[in-house]
């Protein structure tokens, strides 16, 4: 996983509410067995016209959002399946943040474990944030983990929460399979007084 | 004198699941059963393969191919005509092999969608953790269980470690009271239950489903208000185990056995919230809240009676909003003030893992008894499992909906999701049993309304949205 720590980039607006995961990715394009090379399929119906070519309607097919690392929505986004596809795509296109009111839970662990940051601000937040911007490429936002700013293009800071492991996590690139395991011990002696406190609980034979 | 703080059930199950509390109040979870499928599982597989990690416990693991599965014609994984499906299969297949993992294969009378048999096979046990890379893992939560959806990063976490790390969630508590209206079922009761919260209204939240209306359910009933709580924003919906739990576990294949059986069932007993348990949120519901559901939007919280009419965006102050509803209603192709019973159906789909088990399948049967489909419409049924499948044979129950002109077909995700050959063409309007109504949803272009198998069923037979209650 790639470190998150400032992000200076092209914001893209995205002013819906209940972004689902269907929407982010359809279904049809979760039959990969590859982590990579989502990021042609990301809001695929939003995105292409019936014949395949791109709606110049859609954001992120208009310039400057074409190359937009950020992504700013409303309430509840990544509802729906918990598909980690998802944040794949999003990833894959080149989104490192999405800032929205609320996320749905699961998409919000999914997008942690990817290097994206999912960040909550209020509704006031982001429409200010929206209406930067459509300034386009004049209006580069800063995200800075490290200090826990949004930095609006006209230089206003914006303080954000974030968990500290979580961040931790984040400014490091490291995979929290490793952390955990570090308390392998701790897990052994869990399975073992399980074990004499329900001997009843079966296993599953293979 | 005070005694230990009164605490819910959820609080239970976590309690005895924590194997340490790090500094920051995240916990490592422990977790009891880990159930895979085909499509959230190659990518972990790989990652465990690339890090030179082992499984750790393939005997608290178990797999199963659903999503992929053609519901007609060869159904081995060779014989899957699309090659990005057959991969997926296959490479599931190759990586149960590699990793010792117990696998049901596709033609065994036991495959089925991974939340039909958790289960039916007895591997759903209450006061356990539950996971599995799918949000619809909450169905599990009707057996008195901590269950629920994580992404493929926490699949092999739990592959490597059998534990996730978790931030404690908050307790919120449902309750439902009053006796279920005629024509009313489970379905309608988590579709009024969601349009009421809303699709956010548990987002941070752990449910539990409490009252009357919940206790006096089966248990494939209960695992239809489960199975969408996830439809609500909660990731988890749980209900406290009772007899109809205990007796629904009795003698199921990988539940516990004799003595054991009955010490289970002693330590399940102590698991309900104690009284005067603490939840952060509480929605009190009345059956009167309830009548046959049919959703109108494209999010699962859109519902209202079927006598109902599509809303109308005018009536929302939000020009955001009011604009959203009114694309939403250009998808679904409805003007406002429509009668829901004026809306025509071209396809109709009962099935899924919300509405997959005999129950929904007798419900629809009933229904569709001397009836014939209506001229021009396709009814898909689609049982959750091969037991399903063959208790439904064992009744008659495809001979009855076969001559209504409905297809019987073999068991799989189906019409849910467009991962298989099932799939709606763009414009078509489906009454389906499934979950999920979003755009898309279904196959491309597809407009899905959400309704009860009985509804589904009136549908199928008048060829438009129809109360169930006028069909006598």
């Amino acid at each position: 996983m790639d470190k998150f720590t400032t992000l200076t980039g092209i914001a893209a607006p995205m002013p819906m509410q209940n972004i689902d995961t269907d929407k982010v990715i359809p279904a049809r394009f979760l039959k990969t067995i590859k982590r990579t090379g989502l990021g042609v399929h990301l809001f695929d119906a939003m995105r292409y016209l019936n014949d395949g070519s791109e709606n110049p309607d859609f954001v992120l097919n208009q310039e400057p959002y074409r190359k937009a690392e950020i992504i700013i929505a409303y309430e509840n986004f990544g509802c729906g399946s918990s598909r980690e596809h998802a944040p794949w795509a999003l990833l894959d296109f080149g989104i490192r943040c999405v800032i929205a009111p609320d996320f749905a839970d699961i998409f919000f662990n999914n997008s942690f474990k990817n290097g994206i940051l999912p960040l909550r601000l209020p509704r006031a937040v982001c429409e200010k944030l929206i209406e930067d911007s459509k300034l386009g490429g004049n209006a580069r936002v800063t995200v800075d983990l490290e200090r826990q700013v949004v930095v609006r293009p006209n230089g206003e800071e914006i303080p954000f929460e974030v968990d500290p492991f979580r961040k931790h996590l984040l400014l490091n690139g490291l995979d929290d399979i490793g952390q955990t395991l570090q308390h392998g011990q701790a897990i052994d002696g869990y399975e073992t007084g399980r074990k004499q406190s329900q001997p009843w609980l079966p296993t599953i034979a293979a | 004198m005070s005694g230990p703080a009164p605490r819910t059930l959820f609080d239970k199950i976590w309690d005895s699941h924590v194997v340490e509390r790090l500094p920051d109040g995240t916990c490592i979870l422990y977790i009891d059963r880990h159930l895979l499928h085909e499509v959230t599982s190659p990518q972990a597989f790989e990652g465990l393969r690339l890090a030179g990690r082992k499984l750790r416990r393939p005997d608290l693991t178990i797999a199963v191919a659903d999503h992929n599965i053609p519901t007609v014609g060869l159904r081995t994984p060779a014989d899957i005509k699309e090659e990005d499906s057959r991969i997926q299969v296959q490479t599931l297949e190759m990586n149960v092999k590699a990793f010792g993992v117990p696998y049901i294969p596709i033609m065994d009378v036991r495959q089925g969608i991974v939340h039909i048999i958790g289960p039916e096979l007895g591997l759903s046990l209450p006061g356990t953790t539950i996971v599995c890379g799918d949000s619809h893992t909450s169905t599990h939560g009707a057996m008195g269980a901590l269950a629920f959806g994580i992404g493929t990063s926490e699949v092999e976490h739990v592959m490597a470690t059998q534990t996730l790390l978790q931030a404690p969630q908050k307790n919120m508590r449902i309750d439902v009271s009053g006796t279920l209206g005629l024509g009313c079922t489970a379905k309608d009761i988590v579709l009024a239950i969601i349009g009421k919260i809303t699709t956010a209204g548990g987002n941070g939240h752990v449910i539990e489903y409490t009252g009357d209306t919940i206790r006096a359910l089966d248990m494939a009933g209960r695992m239809t208000v489960s199975n969408m709580t996830i439809e609500g924003g909660a990731r988890a919906g749980l209900i406290a185990p009772d007899q109809t739990t205990f007796d629904y576990i009795r003698g199921r294949e990988y539940a516990p056995k004799a003595d054991d059986y009955d010490k289970a069932v002693a330590h399940w007993k102590t698991l309900p919230t104690d009284p005067g348990a603490h939840f952060d949120t509480q929605v009190f519901m009345t059956t009167a809240e309830i009548a046959p559901m049919v959703t109108w939007g494209t999010t699962p919280g859109q519902v209202i009676p079927v006598t109902g009419v599509v809303p109308n965006p005018a009536d929302e102050a939000d020009e955001g909003k009011r604009s959203q509803l009114q694309r939403m209603l250009d998808y679904m192709a409805l003007t406002p003030g429509q009668r829901m019973t004026d809306v025509k159906v071209d396809v109709i789909f009962i099935g899924s893992c919300t509405n997959g088990r005999i129950e929904d399948i007798r419900a629809a049967a009933q229904v569709a008894k001397g009836r014939k489909v209506a001229e021009g419409v396709q009814a898909l049924v689609v049982p959750g499992s091969g037991q399903v499948k063959k208790q439904a044979e064992d009744e008659g129950l495809d001979r009855i909906l076969l001559e209504a002109g409905f297809e019987w077909r073999d068991p799989c995700c189906s019409m849910c999701l467009g991962m298989n050959p099932d799939q709606l063409t763009p414009g078509q309007r489906c009454a389906s049993t499934s979950n999920r109504n979003f755009e898309g949803r279904q196959g491309v272009g597809g407009r899905t309304h959400l309704v009860s198998p009985a509804m589904a069923a009136a549908a199928a037979v008048t060829g438009r949205f129809t109360d169930v209650r006028q069909l006598g």
